[in-house]
């Protein structure tokens, strides 16, 4: 029994509370290709850099506060950098579109051109990133360490082998949560919201009805940018800030968004946790779970991993593959919003 | 005063003119249709009243004022609801979403304008929480109807609302638009069913290459052999 319950926290810590906490990155972060996608019509590569680009603002707003002396201890001081970095991610998303994107908009460039276009903007906010804040690993993680302490929960519970979840992921988890109850109750309750659906959903009606092209737009690259400065502080939090990781995060965030049905901010949902549980779950060496669960004599000697870490973002690839070869609109109908 | 006005329109997408001095008039409480031919510019001219197509001549009049070079989002305002033929609903929405939708422009409470159209169309009361684009035909030209009413427009222009129902369900939505006019609002049809139509239109215009080649009370257009012989099958 033992042996059931210590295989069963020690899954926990290196596969569950991981995953929700990366899956709640990758779905905030997916949240909002999904929504570009759908309002705007194209695939908005520049979206993991929008990220980093949040981040910084969220790192930059922590150190600012640390130096002033805030702090909201046992709770980390970057919670409360929070709305900075949105609001400054939400004024570079609007400077970006009146810039770049409008342009476009205005000649009704085909979405390939847009894509392209992303690309310019990526690199732009890519070296923006670098040159303010440097490309080197940045922490500003502090407060309390843990919500469950691995000690304490063996003390308690008399079990060799000891929960512990962080504070960062218990906030990652709670903050992405109350994103996206927000995001939802705009985007259905909203006037705002449902004119971004209706905009979406049928571009010509909606001039009919009045509803102006410009300002849902603008409202479509606040939300974006919002989940952008959100999923990467959070991510950089729970990790560490590197300007670099942002951009290998492009390849799972839209994993996420495809593979749940792009366009359906439910699937995007979905999608971040099955990209997030699929990478965890198969680079985790299963070698001390299965010695806790199996008789001495069968513990395995080789470390049970599926496949190397080394290859974590081959799986995103591989999940997208698969999903589009068996069900190419996404696990739930996509272009929905 | 007739309510609409629409004078020597021409105009087309290209080089070439579709409408050629095509001239329509409607007047509130009045039912006119527009029927013809593939390709007579039928839609054109309901485009083209609504502001959706530049003129090149003529002119349109609404209530007395000239509007020839308004944009259709202001021609909604001025008290025009426009029925597209095709994608006029908000499919992915439910259907008092559409309504809701349909109401954008208005800052004052349109509660009431939703029950007048749910009075008008009871079979959408029960479904008004189902997403528009999972009804049946019949249900969706409702509710597209429904959506252009929501602004309480004293025009309403109907582009083919008939296209693709059965004839039961057909004659069900010529009443309801027969009630509408009754209510006070001019109605501007254009209608592939041209026998139906005619039937319950007070006013007819056969267009003919973008030009009027007939028209008349809907009655007389019906027993007129010139329109029969070429347009009704005899």
């Amino acid at each position: 029994m033992d042996g059931f319950l210590n295989a069963t926290v020690l899954l926990s810590n290196f596969v569950l509370v991981p995953g929700l906490a990366y899956g709640a990155q990758l779905a905030l972060g997916a949240l909002g290709v999904t929504l570009v996608y759908r309002v705007l019509r194209f695939a908005n590569l520049s979206h993991g850099d929008l990220m980093a680009f949040g981040a910084m603002l969220g790192v930059l707003s922590t150190w600012a506060l640390q130096a002033a002396g805030v702090s909201i201890a046992p709770l980390p001081t970057a919670l409360l950098a929070l709305p900075l970095a949105i609001l400054g991610t939400a004024l570079m998303s609007l400077f970006i579109e009146t810039a770049v994107y409008r342009h476009h908009r205005l000649r009704r460039s085909a979405p390939a051109i847009f894509m392209i276009v992303s690309v310019g903007v990526m690199f732009m906010l890519n070296g923006l990133v670098r040159v303010v804040i440097g490309p080197d690993d940045q922490r500003f993680a502090d407060g309390a360490r843990f919500i469950v302490r691995a000690r304490d929960f063996e003390a308690m519970t008399g079990l060799s082998e000891g929960l512990s979840i962080r504070v960062s992921q218990g906030i990652t988890f709670a903050v992405a949560m109350a994103a996206v109850a927000a995001l939802f109750y705009f985007l259905n309750r909203s006037r705002a919201g449902k004119a971004m659906r209706a905009y979406a959903d049928n571009e010509d009606l909606a001039l009919l009805s009045g509803i102006d092209p410009d300002r849902v737009v603008r409202h479509t690259w606040i939300i974006a940018a919002a989940l952008a400065a959100i999923a990467g502080t959070l991510y950089g939090l729970d990790k560490s800030f590197k300007p670099f990781t942002y951009f290998q995060l492009l390849l799972p965030v839209f994993a996420a968004a495809i593979v749940g049905g792009i366009g359906n901010p439910v699937g995007a949902i979905v999608g971040g946790f099955v990209v997030s549980f699929s990478e965890i779950g198969l680079t985790y060496a299963y070698k001390k779970f299965l010695t806790y669960l199996v008789p001495p004599a069968w513990a395995p000697e080789g470390l049970m991993q599926l496949i190397a870490t080394d290859y974590k973002f081959a799986i995103s690839f591989a999940i997208l593959v698969i999903v589009l070869l068996i069900r190419p609109t996404g696990i739930l109908p996509g272009r929905v919003l | 005063m007739t309510h609409l006005v629409a004078e020597e329109m021409r105009g087309g997408y290209g080089a070439a003119d579709i409408l050629q001095d095509c001239s329509l008039e409607v007047a509130r409480g009045e039912i006119a249709v527009i029927v013809g031919p593939n390709g007579a510019g039928k839609s054109t001219a309901l485009k083209a009243i609504f502001g959706l197509l530049g003129l090149r001549g003529g002119s349109v009049r609404f209530e007395g004022e000239e509007i020839t070079g308004v944009a259709p989002q202001e021609r909604v305002a001025l008290g025009m609801g426009f029925v597209p033929q095709s994608a006029n609903i908000f499919a992915t929405m439910t259907v008092e979403e559409n309504l809701e939708m349909g109401a954008y422009i208005r800052t004052d409470d349109y509660t009431e304008t939703v029950q007048d159209v749910l009075t008008l169309f009871p079979a959408l009361t029960e479904r008004r929480r189902q997403a528009a684009g999972e009804l049946s035909g019949g249900l969706r030209q409702q509710v597209a109807i429904g959506r252009a009413l929501m602004t309480r427009p004293s025009l309403l222009l109907l582009d083919e609302p008939t296209a693709g129902l059965s004839p039961i369900v057909m004659d069900q939505l010529f009443d309801r638009i027969t009630g509408i006019a009754k209510e006070g609002v001019a109605i501007l049809m254009v209608e592939q069913n041209a026998r139906q139509a005619l039937n319950i239109a007070d006013k007819g215009y056969v267009l003919v290459q973008g030009q009027n080649r007939f028209s008349g009370a809907g009655r007389a257009l019906l027993e007129n052999p010139d329109v029969r012989q070429s347009f009704l099958g005899g």
